[in-house]
Formats: structure tokens, sequence, C-alpha cells
């Protein structure tokens, strides 16, 4: 009798945190959203209200702003070439290591993995002198390979554990069907990774559309929608900063939820 | 030809990775020991005796030192959580995960709008009678606060990333062994002492040296927050690049950053390290 | 038309040799099987012969052709793997199909021979759904309709019962055996159970180590093993050996008995029988029972003879207890005799 009473009320004391903690994660994500849904003056205004006003103001104050559209269609460009990019070369990497063995697998995984252990963004700084001496200083697409490194790894590793689920057998079946072995990945393998690769392209999106450092240092006039918020923080009126804060929150709602399934096979990942 | 084929497969990113990873760090450590034109430890020098040197190590340490344990001990709570959790796990787990999308700079602008001096903690509190008119948190004068919003900043952002690292790790821990442990009697907290935290480690291991990495890489969050008063290597770094347009000196700050990074990556494998043998 | 024909072929994975040197004819319409322990190599020849793996040295040929260096699909070989794998993104219908489609047959010969494999697979029921909605069983079966739907000239079988529970697998045991015959396929079955073997077999390729020991009808593989090995893993109890001593002209003195055997210059070899084929007699080896196990229709008893472990097949209406002492004499023509070194059957 009472050890259920005790059980219930331990019950009851989970459940409230696991409630303060989900309130913890949401409540200033609401905080900024009723920032950018309300006025300017509402925004610079105290005391502030605990409800948005609804008010667009301050958003379209922001798209307006000199440089903000360009600014999002860039994050836009190199966040989309940084995802081909990053698929492109990191898939067939991650295949061949699911599927075969062969000398220098090890070493090549060795490096993968020890990107990990490297403060990437850093690398920006050699590139910056390259990029001019190459022509390639303040592109989109120099910033992309930069961000392609970023998300390269990380693309290797999910679509390697991501091929080590689809059991080989499949592929030799099809062999044995008439395929050949670029047919056996197109029709077997690839209808069964397509949402992993999906989803590990939208992470690659992310990293590009987030990553700060790199881009504030390889792009001036091409600037892309980080690098414009940060170079503008110490100038920049707070209704433009909070709606700039909300462009780069709300997508990260959408692709966290689209990639929510295979978080575990990206993260998860460091155990092997 | 099949004989060749992983290495066809591998070529791209292989190529990517010695162009834009090997190939800048080589560039880095040359920059870093060449001051104009002469080989030295010119740059260190300079970078040593900057009157902000100290400051900026010290910030970064102690940011680390204070946002890690916290974090770590956060993430295995929420991980908890979530493996515990019957029902809503999805739900829980996609709200838990939702920090891991969002940028260091979009983090400091959300904490931003809590803590400056119109934002919300302030409304809260004057609402609530606690001060009768709002207080500047983030001024120059008050390092203190500008610290705690770091901190509170990471640990919102960056907990996340831990969260997944070592739920997955739960997963992987075959239930039969907290059950059998809870047979031989050991309570709950004992269970996850003596059971799942030893059995995690190496997802500890990855979870971090990933967080600890990124401690070291904090940047945005601390300009949204704080601007120039709370300097930490990241933030000198970009300053010496661009304000100050010494790239070797911006060079030598981004070795140390290296150097710290591996040092504490090769010892949290040292401390955390599974023998071959006692790996499930 | 399609014979098959292993020549000289092995196999090796680094400083490890998975297949020595594997001869092998299988006639046209043949149903072998290759049996032996788990690691003996049936996998790593059958892969070889479908072209999954490429042979270390050696030929194959199928139907005349050369065919080794050849990729699966120009082999006019289908194969059923062990773990089924049936495309989980396809119906059973696309499954059955898949191969049809990659030959570009049209349509409507498609769904023709989808329908009558399935029928003949009895699966016609779950044309529509995926693997997943599927029990081991069935999804077993959509394996098989698969491989028939493309009417080889060769199929080729892992193990395709081994994950099925007992009562499934005699029953699956049974049908594959009508659908084959029906067939006219070549078959190959790789197997590890001497039973499904058996009953399966038009030949048994008995492989050990990465050779085939023997390969010829199941009843003569089980009457005349070629080799101490096949004895004792064919047979269930195995035979019995006992080390027989050289007497003089042929004879041999075996446990105290002197048997007329083979006449070789050895001066010992090994006297071998089958449990079934020792009875109860006046005159014979005398044994103590150690362990009786009555199995119904027999009782197997497990006894000490001259200080070696035999076992014998008996009647279940004889009582017999632990330490009782009985006389067992072996059928005069079941007694096969084995050279102590190369460990080949002495004819
Ligand atoms: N790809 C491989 N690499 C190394 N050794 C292998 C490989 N495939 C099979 N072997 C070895 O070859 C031997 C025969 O394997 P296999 O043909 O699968 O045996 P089975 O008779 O059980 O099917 C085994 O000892 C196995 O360990
Ligand atoms: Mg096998």
């Amino acid at each position: 009798m009472s050890e259920t009473t005790v059980r219930r009320a331990g019950n009851r004391v989970f459940i409230a945190a696991v409630v303060l903690a989900c309130v913890w994660v949401l409540l200033p994500i609401y905080l900024l959203l009723i920032n950018a849904l309300s006025a300017p003056a509402e925004v610079t205004g105290f005391p502030k209200r605990f409800w948005p006003s609804f008010d667009l103001a301050s958003i379209r104050f922001f798209l307006g702003f000199k440089g903000v559209t360009s600014a999002l269609w860039n994050s836009v460009q190199v966040a989309v070439l940084t995802m081909v990019m990053a698929i492109g070369a990191g898939a067939p990497a991650g295949y061949a290591l699911a599927r075969f063995d062969f000398p220098g697998k090890q070493a090549f995984r060795f490096m993968v993995v020890m990107t990990r252990a490297f403060p990437l963004p850093l690398l920006a700084l050699p590139l910056a002198v390259l990029f001019i001496r190459v022509g390639l200083d303040d592109t989109v697409i120099g910033l992309a390979f930069v961000h392609t490194t970023l998300a390269l790894p990380f693309a290797v590793l999910i679509t390697y554990s991501l091929f080590s689920g689809i059991p080989y057998e499949l592929e030799e079946a099809a062999l044995t069907l008439g395929c050949n072995r670029v047919q056996a990945f197109l029709k077997v393998v690839l209808p069964l990774a397509a949402p992993g690769i999906a989803a590990s392209a939208v992470f690659a999106f992310v990293v590009s559309w987030n990553e700060v450092f790199a881009s504030a240092v390889l792009t001036i006039e091409h600037r892309t929608l980080t690098a414009f918020l940060l170079q503008s923080l110490d100038v920049s009126p707070l209704p433009l900063k909070f709606a700039g804060g909300a462009a780069l929150v709300l997508p990260a709602l959408g692709f966290i939820f689209a990639v929510r399934k295979y978080l575990f096979a990206m993260w998860g990942i460091a155990n092997r | 030809m099949p004989r060749l084929l992983p290495y066809l497969l591998l070529l791209p990113a292989t190529a990517f990775l010695c162009l834009f990873f090997l190939y800048p760090f080589t560039l880095v450590a040359i920059d870093s020991l060449n001051h104009d034109g002469v080989w030295g430890f010119e740059n260190f020098d300079r970078m040593a005796s900057h009157w902000k040197f100290g400051p900026t190590f010290r910030n970064t340490i102690l940011l680390a030192a204070v946002v890690v344990p916290l974090q770590l001990t956060l993430a295995l709570m929420m991980a908890s959580m979530v493996t515990r959790l019957k029902h809503a796990r999805g739900a829980v787990l996609y709200i838990f995960a939702i920090p891991l999308g969002i940028s260091d700079l979009a983090a400091g602008l959300v904490w931003l709008a809590i803590f400056e001096q119109s934002g919300f903690l302030n409304s809260a509190l004057t609402g609530l009678g606690v001060i009768d008119k709002p207080m500047l948190f983030l001024g120059y004068q008050s390092k203190g606060v500008i610290f705690t919003a770091i901190v509170l900043t990471e640990l919102w952002r960056a907990t996340a990333i831990m969260m997944v690292i070592l739920v997955a790790g739960m997963g992987l821990i075959p239930k039969e062994y907290g059950e059998a442990a809870e047979v031989f009697g050991a309570s709950r907290w004992q269970r996850f002492r003596r059971v799942t935290l030893p059995l995690l480690k190496p997802s500890l291991q990855t979870a971090l040296i990933l967080r600890v990495i990124m401690a070291f890489e904090v940047f945005a969050v601390v300009l949204a927050l704080g601007g120039t008063n709370l300097p930490v290597l990241m933030s000198e770094t970009y300053h010496w690049q661009f304000t100050m347009q010494e790239r070797g000196v911006a060079a030598a700050y981004a070795m140390v950053i290296l150097g710290i990074s591996v040092g504490f990556t090769v010892l949290i494998l040292r401390l955390l390290h599974v023998p071959k043998e006692a790996r499930p | 038309m399609a014979e098959i024909e292993i020549k000289g072929v092995g196999k090796t994975f680094g400083a490890f040799t998975a297949l020595h040197s594997i001869d092998l004819t299988i006639k046209d319409q043949e149903f072998v099987v290759l049996l032996g322990a788990s690691g003996c190599g049936k996998t790593t020849l059958l892969r070889i012969i479908a072209g999954l793996d490429s042979p270390s040295k050696g030929e194959v040929w199928i139907g005349g052709r050369r065919v080794d260096t050849l990729p699966p699909r120009e082999r006019g070989i289908s194969m059923v793997f062990q773990n089924y794998a049936v495309f989980p993104h396809l119906t059973v219908f696309e499954n059955i199909a898949f191969g049809l489609r990659m030959q570009k047959l049209p349509q409507a010969e498609v769904t023709r021979r989808v329908t009558r494999t399935a029928e003949l697979m009895h699966i016609e029921a779950l044309l529509k759904r995926y693997s997943g909605q599927l029990s081991g069983g069935q999804r077993q079966r959509v394996a098989v309709a698969r491989a028939l739907a493309m009417e080889p000239d060769v199929i080729l079988m892992d193990e395709p019962l081994s994950n099925l529970d007992a009562l499934l697998r005699l029953e699956m045991r049974a049908e594959l055996k009508g659908v084959l015959a029906a067939s006219k396929t070549t078959t190959i079955y790789v197997t590890h159970d001497q039973v499904e073997a058996m009953s399966l077999a038009d030949r048994i390729a008995v492989m050990h180590g990465g050779d085939i020991i023997q390969a010829e009808r199941p009843v003569e593989v089980y009457r005349n093993p070629a080799a101490r090995f096949v004895g004792s893993f064919i047979g269930n109890p195995p035979m019995n050996f006992l080390p027989a001593t050289a007497a003089g002209e042929g004879r041999w003195q075996v446990a105290g008995l002197t048997f007329e055997g083979p006449r070789v210059a050895a001066p010992q070899i090994e006297f071998a029988i089958r449990p079934e084929d020792l009875h109860p007699a006046d005159h014979g080896f005398e044994a103590e029972v150690r362990v009786v196990e009555p199995l119904g229709p027999h009782t197997l008893i497990t006894a000490s003879v001259a200080g070696v472990v035999m076992r014998a097949v008996l009647d279940s209406t004889l009582a017999l207890a632990t330490g009782d002492h009985i006389t067992l004499s072996p059928v005069a023509d079941r007694i096969r005799w084995f050279d102590l070194a190369t460990q080949k059957a002495i004819a």
C-alpha cells in the first residue's frame, strides 16, 4: 500500500521534472518569438508583455533592412551547396566503409573521426588568404567548401551507419536477379536509404545555415544571415536582432522535426 | 575494377578533407610560426604579452570548467528521462533536441531577449515587485552577470547534443543488466551509478570530447550577450584577424585553441578509457 | 540444359584457405546437396558458383559456358538466401517480379509468371503485402517464388530452411522437393542438416575442411562412407569405430573377436559398424551397458566394449538397465574398414 503511494509520488515528481525540462527548452524560444511578433516600439518598450501582439512591423522592418534579403538568399545558397557537396562526397564514402574491406579503411575512418577533435571553423583563417589567391574570396561557393568540410564527417558517418543497416544480402539478391552493381544500388539500396540520406542532407543544411565564425571570416559583400547579424550586433536595433534571431531559429524547429528519427544515427554513431 | 571501387568512392571525401582540413591546418601552423617572413615564436610572444591574453584565456577555460560539468549532469538527467519515458517519448525527445538545430548566434539572441535591459527578466522581476526599475544586466561592470548569462545560454543550447548521444548510448545497454542488478537488490540510483554509468563510458567519452571542443570554440554567444566585455579565445582570434589585421597572431590564437582542444581530447580519452576486453 | 562443372576451385581469404581444390560435376536437372558442418566452406562454394565471390583458382562451367569471370546476372542462375533477402521496400508481387522486370519482360508475361509461381508456393493471397507483414515461413516462400519466377537453369539455395521452426521446416522440405522436381532445374542446396540432405538429394556432396569428401547417392553415402569422417558425421547416432589388429591372412582382431577383413599390409586398421547393425546374440562383443535411452520404436544404448564407447539401436521390447552385460553381434555384410593413416575406406 505505502509502496504504491511512494511509487505514485515518485512518478509525479518524474513527470513534473520532464515538464520542467520541456519548459526550460521551449520558454526562451517563446520569449524570442514574442519579440519577433511585436511592433518595434513594444520590443524596445518596458515592461514587456508575455504574449505577442502579432504585429508584423518588426518582421517587415527586418526584411526591409538593407542587406537582409540578400543575406538570407546567400545563406540559402551556401546551405544548399553544402548539402549537395556533403552528400555527394560523403555518401559514396559511407557506402564504401559499409560494404568493403580494403587496406586504408582504418586510416580513412581515423581521419574522419579526428576532424571532431579539431575546432574546424578555424580553418577559415588560412583559407581566407588562399581564396583571395584563387579568386574564391567572398564567394558563396568558397564558403560552401568550408561548410562542406564541417558537414562532411557527419555525412560520412551517418551514411556509413545507414548503409551498414541495409543487409548486403539484399544487394546480392538483386545481383542474382539480373541487376548489375549500379542497378542493384539504385533499385534496392537507394530506396531503402533515401529517407536517411535526406535526413543527413537536412543536417548538412543546418550545419551551414547555423555556422557563424567561418561565414563572418570569409564573406564581406556576400554575407550570410549569421555573418550579417554578427557583424551588425553592436549597431543594429533590438527589433532587427530579434527578428533575425527568429529567422535563424524557426527553420531549426523544422529541421530537427525532419531529422528526428535519425538523430541517433547521427550522434549515436559515436559508439562505434 | 572492384578492387579499385572502394578507393574511387572515397576519393571525393578524401580530396575534400585533404584540401580543406589537413592543408589549412598546416597553413595555420605555418602562419603562426612566421612573422613578416621570419620564423620563430614572435606571434606567440605578441599574443601572450598583450594584456587581453590572460583574461581571454582565463575566461575561456573558466567557462568550459563551469559549463561542461553542469551540462553533463543536465544531459544525463534529460537522457535518463527520455529513456525512462513510456508515453510521449518521441515528442519529449524532439523538444529536448530542438536546440541542436539552433546556432550559437541565435541562442545568444534568444537569451538576449531575456537579459537585456528592457527584456523579459527585468519585466518579470518588476512585475513581481522584486525590483522597482529595470537593471542593466549586461553592462561592462557586471561581468559576473554576463558570465552567468553565457553559462545559461550554453547550457540551454548545447545540452541537446550530449543528451542525444547519451540516449543513443543508453539504448545500446541491454535492459537485462539493469534488471539483473535490480534482482540483486540495487536501488534506482545504485543501478544508475554501478551499471548504467560504467557501460555508458564510450558515449560519455564522445559527448565530452564534442562538448569540450565546442566550449573552446565559444564565440557568437559571447559576442551577442557580452559584446567585447568578456573576451574569449575565438573572439580574440576574430579580433586579431579583422580589426588588427594581424594574421600571424590570429594563427597563434588558433594554435592555442587547437592545442588545448587536442590536449583535452587526449585527456578525456585517457580518463574514460574502456579496455577492449571490457566492451560489450 | 544446364550441367555444372566445378574444376579445381579453391578460395583463400588472406592466409586462410576456405576451399582447397573442389572438383564436382552436377548433371542437368540433378538435385545436389552440399552437406557439412558449419564453417566447412559450403556457402563459399555456393557463392562462387553464383558469382557473388570469385574463386582464387579453378574454373566454373554452367551449361557448357565458362562463367567464373561473369557477373551473377549472366550465369542463368537464381538464388534463395539464408535470410530470404526479400526486399522490404517492395510488395510480394514486386519482389517476385523483380528479376522479370530486369529482363524487361512484357507486363502480361510478368503477371502470368508471378501469378503462377505465387500459386505454386501458395502465397497468392499475400501478393499485395510487404515483407514486414509476413511471417518467416511466408518470406521463405516469397524467396523461393522469386527464384522460380526467373525460370533459371540453376537454382542455388543456402540453408533455406534453417531459420524456420521444426514443424514448418518439415512441411517446406516436402513442398520444396515437389516444386523443384517439377521445375526441372538443376539445384544446388546447402545445408548442415543431414536429414534434410538425405530426404532431398539425388546426390549428397559431403564437405569437410574445404574439401568434398564424397559425392554420391544418399544411400551410398550412408552405407558406404568413403572416409571415416563421413561415417562419423552422417547417421544419428553416428557409426561405431573399434581398433582392429592384424591377425594374418586378412584376419583382424577386434575387441576379442576375429573377423575376415581386407588384405592390407598395415598392422592396425579400424573396424566400423552402424548402431542399427548391432544385434543381441550369443556370440559377439562383450558390452557393458552405460546408458539406456528409450526412444519409442527403438532403444538407444550406450555401452562400453573393450574400453571403447559404442552405441547400438535395439528393439524397444528388450529390458535393459545400466550395468547389464550383453553380447552384441555385428551384421557381417555391414562391417566397414578404414585405413588409420589415410582415414579412407578400405574396399
Ligand atoms: N569474407 C571472408 N573473410 C574471411 N574468412 C571467411 C570469409 N568468408 C568465409 N570465411 C571463412 O571461410 C570458412 C568457410 O565459410 P563458409 O563457406 O561460410 O562456411 P559454411 O560451410 O558454414 O557455409 C569459415 O571458416 C569462414 O570463417
Ligand atoms: Mg553458410
